[in-house]
């Protein structure tokens, strides 16, 4: 199987982006952002036509765009945190945007913008050149690295924001750099594996790490773990079964992972001994405490 | 036929509209859709379901592509595909943080299951994908009048649900632990209420697509809670929003070459943006 190139790039691009889906998606699920990332990843397909139209680098207009909305969403809520209702009328009008762009598209060249739109949603993580595996790869580790650096004080305050400002950590400021790792992964994952894989990949294993335990280091392992898990095999499965999309693959082991831990939880066969809030509040607190 | 033209004398324009059969059509559906989804997008917007409601829409996706894959009519394939979402959405958990961070993630899940099915679909059926765009953003332009009894129907039937279950379901909505107190049966109503979204989304994505209904659900009750915080008055305001937004953006991509999607959700935005200003400027507490 690996001596396939396109599996070998798949392989490298899939691993660095899985690593930073999972670790900032354990924080997006947790201060309840999934909506946030979907509009980021939704939108993003508007940022590739609208490049195509002024005729620039779709890359260019991806990251213009979700890193601004990211930005935006930041701006327009208490702690960086957007409320739903804003979120939804926000991207449904840069949606509206984008149909309008598509028919520009459409009236200036001969058409192609059903193509852009599969493509943005679903990707395929098998269309991959050597280069482009690098560049998402790339990403992916930066991604990781940063939210690994500030995930101390992230966690801090998330937890409780209050006592996280008086004590001097900059919580708008993490809120916004949170949605701009968010919208870097989005922007790279959405023209590399697809919009579809990215939200996937953020919302499946947090939700399930979260239901599986409330200790926040375990808690981000596990859901990275979880989404390694699903990106590895979801390759090697959509390899061996060539009429499955490699995307619904990967998706699919991660969502039954996550239906695996709420059905465990909700039945009793598994919980977390303490609620995740008094927990993981209770660590981050200590941590700041001299 | 020739080509729309705008003139200064507004009745005229108005009535070269409404000489074609297919704009007659288009109007009716747009006003049976522009109720029916200010009444329950109102709701939707109370109970900070739009995330919710966002995914119940992108569910015609997966349900246009299964039908097509199993070969059976298209709508059936809307109905399930929006019915199971809704129920796998399915309660409120509270608007704590637990509860908050386990909504958005069954939701999210929920979505992208969807959506990987509906990919899974697309690619062992091998022909649906020009049909992408239209699922997406709609062919309000091509209704014929059976269309429009059908969804006459249904919002007939939603409608008179949601009167129906109006009172307890605000309760319920605002104050679930006052509701449960009075006895009112808060889980089944929340149950209830995402199966009349699933419902109402399902026969209206057929026809506007899925980027649109969302607009219609989400934008004019936005606008009308950020103006007022009265129940009747704000259901009200949310229907004539939407129908306003509707008219308009119907009546101006008529005279356009640039499509209807983007008229609507721009005059959402404008509509929403406007309330909001407003809002801000009587300074007054809005009902969230």
């Amino acid at each position: 199987m690996l001596a396939h190139e396109f599996v070998r790039n798949a392989y490298l691009a899939g691993t660095p982006l899985a690593l930073a889906c999972g670790l900032i998606g354990w924080f997006t699920v947790l201060r309840g952002q999934v909506f946030a990332g979907d509009a980021l990843s939704h939108v993003a397909f508007v940022g590739a036509i609208a490049a195509a139209v002024v005729g620039v680098d779709e890359r260019v207009g991806l990251f213009a765009l979700t890193l601004a909305l990211a930005g935006g969403m930041a701006g327009l809520g208490r702690r960086a945190q957007a409320d739903d209702v804003t979120i939804g009328v926000v991207f449904s009008w840069v949606l509206g945007i984008g149909v309008l762009l598509i028919a520009v598209l459409g009236t200036s060249s001969s058409g192609g913008s059903g193509l852009i739109v599969a493509n943005t949603l679903f990707g395929s993580i098998f269309g991959l050149s050597g280069g482009e595996s690098a560049v998402a790869a790339a990403v992916g580790v930066a991604v990781v690295l940063i939210a690994s650096a500030i995930a101390k004080p992230l966690l801090f305050a998330s937890f409780d924001p209050e006592l996280a400002g008086l004590q001097g950590v900059p919580v708008r400021l993490l809120g916004l750099v949170l949605l701009g790792l968010i919208g870097a992964v989005t922007a790279e994952g959405t023209q590399a594996i697809g919009a579809l894989l990215v939200l996937g990949l953020i919302a499946a294993p947090a939700g399930a790490a979260l239901r599986l335990t409330s200790k926040p280091y375990l808690g981000m392992a596990c859901s990275t773990g979880i989404a390694l898990v699903a990106m590895w095999g979801g390759i090697a499965l959509s390899y061996a079964i060539p009429s499955l999309p490699p995307s619904t693959a990967i998706v699919g082991i991660a969502v039954g992972a996550y239906a695996l831990a709420s059905i465990a939880s909700t039945i009793g066969l598994w919980a977390p001994r303490h609620p995740i809030s008094t927990r993981a509040g209770q660590a981050a607190r200590e941590a700041h405490l001299p | 036929m020739t080509n729309p033209t705008l003139s200064w004398n507004l009745v005229h324009d108005v009535q070269e509209l409404l000489a074609y059969r297919f704009m007659v059509n288009a109007l009716q559906a747009g006003t049976v859709v522009a109720v029916m989804a200010g009444a329950v997008g109102w709701y939707m917007v109370l109970r900070r379901q739009s995330f919710a409601g966002h995914t119940i829409a992108v569910m015609s996706f997966p349900g246009a592509a299964g039908a097509a894959l199993a070969g059976v009519p298209s709508a059936l394939g809307y109905y399930l595909a929006c019915g199971v979402a809704a129920l796998a959405i399915g309660r409120r958990r509270g608007a704590d943080r637990g509860g908050r961070s386990r909504d958005s993630a069954t939701i999210g899940v929920v979505q992208v299951a969807g959506l990987a099915l509906g990919f899974l679909f697309l690619s062992l059926y091998d022909g649906v994908l020009e049909q992408l765009e239209t699922l997406l953003f709609g062919t309000f332009l091509g209704i014929d009048r059976a269309q429009v009894i059908t969804l006459l129907a249904v919002a007939v039937v939603v409608l008179g649900a949601l009167a129906f279950v109006g009172r307890p379901l605000l309760l319920a909505s605002l104050d679930p632990e006052v509701a449960r107190a009075r006895a009112v049966p808060v889980g089944t109503l929340d149950l209830g209420f995402m199966l009349l979204l699933g419902v109402t989304v399902a026969a209206t994505s057929q026809i506007t697509g899925a980027l649109l209904v969302f607009a219609l659900l989400v934008a004019p009750p936005a606008a009308a809670q950020a103006i007022t915080s009265r129940p009747g008055l704000g259901l009200a305001l949310s229907v004539g929003f939407a129908l306003l937004i509707t008219w308009l953006g119907l009546g101006v991509s008529y005279f356009s070459i640039y499509p209807l999607g983007f008229f609507v959700t721009t005059f959402g935005f404008s509509v929403f943006l406007l309330a909001k200003l407003a809002g801000f400027a009587r300074a007054r507490p809005g009902v969230v």
